[in-house]
C-alpha cells in the first residue's frame, strides 16, 4: 500500500534539512520549524499533526472524527489505532483510538471513532466540545489488531461497545473480492447504542456478512458458552475479539479450554488494573530533581504528568513500552498484577510507569 | 536602609506567629484557588503572547532588510526591541519558571525551553529560581541584589570604589544580558577564589561562550548579511534593540527588588524559617509597578512582583486578578503593599544606587549651598589618612 515516492524525493529532503539547518544559524535560540509552524503546522518534515475537519454524531455518545494528517503520516493498516495528543482545559492529553476510515480516501483524510466514556476526560471533549479546525499532535499508526496477509476464509468478529471501531476499519477495507465469510457478534445497550448500526445492517442485509446484535439492557450480557452456540463453526474461525476487559477475559478463557487459544486476537484499549492495596510513597526523579507523592493506584506516569513532569508516554496500557524508565531504589507495584518490582540502590530495572504504581518511596531516572 | 532585624520600628514586630501561619495559610488559598482554574483560556493567552512575539519579530527583521531607510530602521528597531522585551519577559521568564509546565506541550516547557539572552536557560534557572527565589533579599545570599558588583545596604562598609557605582551599574544595565549569564556562571567568586580550572565552571563556561557566540553571529553577523546594502544599519538595529531590551529588564528587575523602604534581610534570620515566615520575606523585599495592561505584559507582570515572589510558578496572566486578593491580605495585616508607577520606582531605585555609592549620610547632609564643602569632605574620605577617614565618616552618618 505504501506509495512509492518518486526517487527525487530524499535528494529534495536533505536539501531541506541542510537549508534549515542554515536558517538555524537566523533563528536561534528558536528553530526555523517553530516560525514554519506559524504558517503551515501539517508540511512535510513537522512533527506530526492532524487537523480536525469534521465532527459527525454516530450515537448519543459517539462520533465519528475526520482528520487530515500531515504530510509525513503513512498510511495504516486496517485495525490499527493512533494515538491523539489534544488539549483538554489546556492540558495536552494522549489517547489511543482506532482508525475507522477506509485506505486511500480521496481527501487524505483518515478518520477514528471516540465513544464517551463516563468521567472520560478526553472522550467527552473530542465527541462533545471538539470543534473542527482543532489542531492535534498525532504518532504514526501501529497496533497487531490487523488481518494476516493471508485473509482467512472464516472470521469470527466479536466486540462491544466502542470495540466496534478497529473491526469497522478491517470490514470497510476488505475487498469486494475476497469472499471471507464473516460473523460478527456486537453487544451493546440498545439497538441505538450500535455505533455504525444502519452501515452493518446493511452490509448484513447484502449478505456480506452475518450479524448477531445483543441489546444488554433487554438481552443481557453474552457469555462465551452462548457464542460457541450462536457459532457452531467456532473452533474454524479466526476470531478477534475487542471490548471491555472481563468480556475479553472470559473469552480467553473459553478458547484456552477449547484448546484454540492460538485463535484469538484480543484487542485491549485500558489496562486491567487490580485493585491495588499498594501504599504509595514518595517518588524522587533523578535527573531533574523533582519529587511528589504518589498514592498507591494511580500510575507514575500520571502522577508526574499531573506535577507538571515531561514524562515519555506510549499507549498507557502497559502494551508499547514507550513510557519505561529506569527504577534506580525503591519498589514500585505493577497495576496490572499487583507485583512489586524493587530495585536496590544503584540498579536499574525498566519499569512501565503508565503500569506502575509507587509502593514506598522510589527514585526514577529522568 | 537597613535589614529588617537591626530596624528600631521593624515592621513585623506586631505580628505573632500565629499570625504569620495563618497568613501562610490564607496564602496558599489563593494559590489553590488559581490552580484549580487554570485551564484553556490560560493556555490561549500564553500561545497568542507567543505567536505575536514570532509575528513581530520576523516582520521587524523583514523592515530592517531595507534598513538604510530610515522610517524603515525606526520602525524595525521599534518593532525588535519589542520583539525581545516579550521573548525575555513575558515568555522566557515565565515559562523558565515552570509557570506553563502544566499545559504538558514539550515546546513551551521549563526543561525545553532557551531563550534570546547570553545566560543558558538551564544555567539561569538555577541561579534565578533556586537561589534569587529562595533566598529572596537576603544580604550575602541572593546575589541578585547588586549582582555582587554594588552597595546595596548601608551596613556594608563604604570604601572609594563604590563612588563609580552609579556608572557601573548604568554600563551593567546596557549590557544586563552579559551580566547576567557572568553572575550565572559566579565568575566573580570562581575568579577571586581561583578556581577557573575548575572542570565544571569550564564545562558552564563553554555553554554560556557558545551561547553567546550564536547570538552575536544571529544580531551581528547573519541578519545584517542578508540586509545587504544595508549591513550597517542593521547590525546598528540590532544592537540598539538589544540595549533598549537589556536597560528595560534591567529597570524592571531593579523596581522589583530595589526602591527605597523594600526590606532585606539578615543570613541567620532564615534559620529554620517557615513557609509563613518565607511568606512575609517575599511580600516585604518586593515591590510592584502599577499602570497599564501594556505596562503589565511588557514587564512579563514581574510589575507583580509581589504576587510573582509569593506564587513564583503561577501563570503570569492570573497575577492581575489575585493582586487585590494579595493586596487585602497586606492591609489585613498591616504590612505595606509596595507599589508606585514606574518612573517612580525607577527613580527610587537609582537615588538608592547613587545614595548608597556615597558614605553613609552624604547626600543626606548635602544641599546646593553646602555642596563644595560636601565635596571637600568627600575627598578627604577617599584619600585621608586611615584614621581621619574613619572619624569624618562616622561624623557624616551621625550627622545625617
Amino acid at each position: 500500500m505504501q506509495p512509492s515516492p518518486p526517487s527525487t524525493r530524499p535528494r529534495l529532503t536533505a536539501l531541506r534539512d541542510r537549508v534549515l539547518k542554515l536558517a538555524e544559524l537566523a533563528t536561534t535560540p528558536l528553530l526555523p520549524q517553530d516560525y514554519l509552524d506559524l504558517v503551515d503546522p501539517l508540511r512535510s518534515g513537522a512533527a506530526l499533526r492532524g487537523r480536525i475537519e469534521e465532527v459527525h454524531r454516530e450515537t448519543r455518545d459517539a462520533a465519528t472524527l475526520v482528520i487530515r494528517p500531515g504530510r509525513d503520516w503513512r498510511p495504516h493498516v486496517p485495525g490499527q489505532y493512533v494515538r491523539i495528543g489534544i488539549d483538554v482545559d489546556g492540558v495536552r492529553q494522549w489517547r489511543a483510538y482506532s482508525i475507522t476510515s477506509v485506505l486511500g480516501r480521496a481527501d487524505g483524510c483518515f478518520s477514528i471513532t471516540v465513544k464517551a466514556i463516563p468521567d472520560g476526560r478526553v472522550s467527552n471533549h473530542l465527541v462533545r466540545r471538539t470543534e473542527p479546525g482543532t489542531i492535534v499532535q498525532l504518532d504514526q499508526a501501529t497496533g497487531e489488531f490487523v488481518l494476516p496477509q493471508q485473509t482467512p476464509d472464516k472470521a469470527l468478529f466479536v466486540t462491544a461497545g466502542s470495540g466496534i471501531t478497529p473491526v469497522m476499519g478491517i470490514l470497510r477495507n476488505l475487498a469486494d473480492d475476497v469472499a471471507t465469510d464473516v460473523v460478527l457478534i456486537h453487544s451493546a445497550p440498545t439497538a441505538d447504542d450500535v455505533i455504525f448500526g444502519a452501515e452493518l445492517r446493511e452490509l448484513a442485509a447484502a449478505g456480506r456478512i452475518r450479524l448477531v446484535e445483543q441489546h444488554t439492557d433487554t438481552d443481557g450480557m453474552l457469555d462465551a458458552a452462548s457464542i460457541a452456540a450462536l457459532v457452531p463453526d467456532l473452533a474454524e474461525r479466526a476470531t478477534w475479539a475487542c471490548g471491555p476487559l472481563p468480556m475479553l477475559e472470559a473469552l480467553e478463557q473459553y478458547w484456552a479450554d477449547a484448546g484454540v487459544a492460538d485463535q484469538l486476537y484480543t484487542e485491549r484499549f485500558r489496562p486491567a488494573i487490580v485493585a491495588g492495596d499498594g501504599e504509595g510513597g514518595t517518588v524522587t526523579f533523578t535527573e531533574n530533581g523533582l519529587t511528589l507523592e504518589a498514592d498507591g493506584s494511580t500510575p507514575i506516569l500520571d502522577a508526574a504528568e499531573d506535577a507538571g513532569v515531561l514524562m515519555p508516554s506510549g499507549c498507557r496500557m502497559g502494551i508499547c513500552f514507550g513510557c519505561v524508565l529506569p527504577l534506580r531504589e525503591g519498589a514500585v507495584r505493577d497495576l496490572r498484577t499487583g507485583e512489586v518490582t524493587t530495585a536496590a540502590p544503584g540498579d536499574g530495572v525498566l519499569v512501565q510507569t503508565c503500569v506502575s504504581a509507587a509502593a514506598g518511596a522510589c527514585a526514577i531516572d529522568h | 536602609m537597613t535589614v529588617i532585624q537591626k530596624k528600631s520600628d521593624n515592621p513585623i514586630a506586631h505580628l505573632t506567629a500565629e499570625d504569620i501561619e495563618l497568613l501562610g495559610k490564607q496564602l496558599d488559598a489563593i494559590r489553590q484557588s488559581v490552580l484549580d482554574t487554570r485551564g484553556e483560556d490560560d493556555a490561549r493567552y500564553i500561545r497568542t503572547v507567543i505567536d505575536v512575539h514570532r509575528k513581530l519579530e520576523l516582520g521587524s527583521r523583514a523592515v530592517l532588510l531595507a534598513s538604510g531607510f530610515p522610517p524603515a530602521w525606526i520602525l524595525g528597531t521599534i518593532g525588535l526591541s519589542v520583539a525581545k522585551i516579550l521573548e525575555n519577559m513575558e515568555i522566557g521568564h515565565n515559562i523558565l519558571h515552570g509557570q506553563w509546565d502544566w499545559m504538558r506541550d514539550p515546546k513551551i516547557h521549563s526543561t525545553t525551553w532557551e531563550w534570546d539572552m547570553a545566560s543558558p536557560a538551564e544555567q539561569w534557572k538555577h541561579s534565578h529560581n533556586q537561589l534569587h527565589h529562595t533566598y529572596t533579599n537576603v544580604i550575602g545570599k541572593d546575589n541578585d541584589l547588586g549582582y555582587g558588583i554594588m552597595r546595596v545596604d548601608e551596613d556594608q562598609k563604604w570604601v572609594p570604589a563604590y563612588l563609580a557605582q552609579p556608572l557601573w551599574s548604568f554600563i551593567n544595565a546596557c549590557f544586563f544580558e552579559y551580566g547576567i549569564a557572568a553572575y550565572d556562571l559566579e565568575l566573580g567568586r570562581v575568579i577571586a577564589t581561583g578556581q577557573t580550572k575548575d572542570p565544571d565552571f569550564r564545562r558552564r563556561a563553554k555553554q554560556v561562550l557558545g551561547k553567546i557566540g550564536r547570538q552575536v553571529r544571529k544580531d551581528y553577523v547573519i541578519h545584517p548579511l542578508l540586509s545587504g546594502p544595508n549591513f550597517v544599519p542593521t547590525l546598528a538595529a540590532n544592537f540598539v534593540a538589544n540595549v533598549v531590551r537589556n536597560l528595560w529588564s534591567n529597570s524592571v528587575i531593579l523596581c522589583g527588588h530595589f526602591p527605597e523602604g523594600v526590606e532585606t534581610f539578615e543570613k541567620r534570620s532564615i534559620d529554620g524559617e517557615t513557609k509563613g515566615e518565607w511568606y512575609v520575606r517575599q511580600m516585604l523585599g518586593s515591590a510592584n509597578i502599577s499602570g497599564s495592561k501594556a505596562m503589565h505584559l511588557m514587564t512579563g507582570n514581574l510589575s507583580h512582583q509581589i504576587e510573582h515572589h509569593l506564587f513564583p510558578d503561577l501563570p503570569s496572566n492570573r497575577y492581575a486578578e489575585i493582586a487585590p486578593q494579595v493586596k487585602a491580605l497586606f492591609d489585613e495585616y498591616g504590612l505595606n503593599y509596595h507599589s508606585a508607577p514606574m518612573h517612580k520606582q525607577v527613580y527610587s531605585a537609582w537615588h538608592k544606587i547613587f545614595r548608597l555609592s556615597l558614605p553613609n549620610g552624604w547626600l543626606d547632609n548635602t544641599t546646593p549651598k553646602n555642596l563644595p564643602t560636601q565635596l571637600v569632605k568627600l575627598w578627604k574620605m577617599s584619600t585621608g589618612p586611615k584614621s581621619a577617614r574613619r572619624r569624618l565618616l562616622q561624623a557624616e552618618a551621625a550627622a545625617a
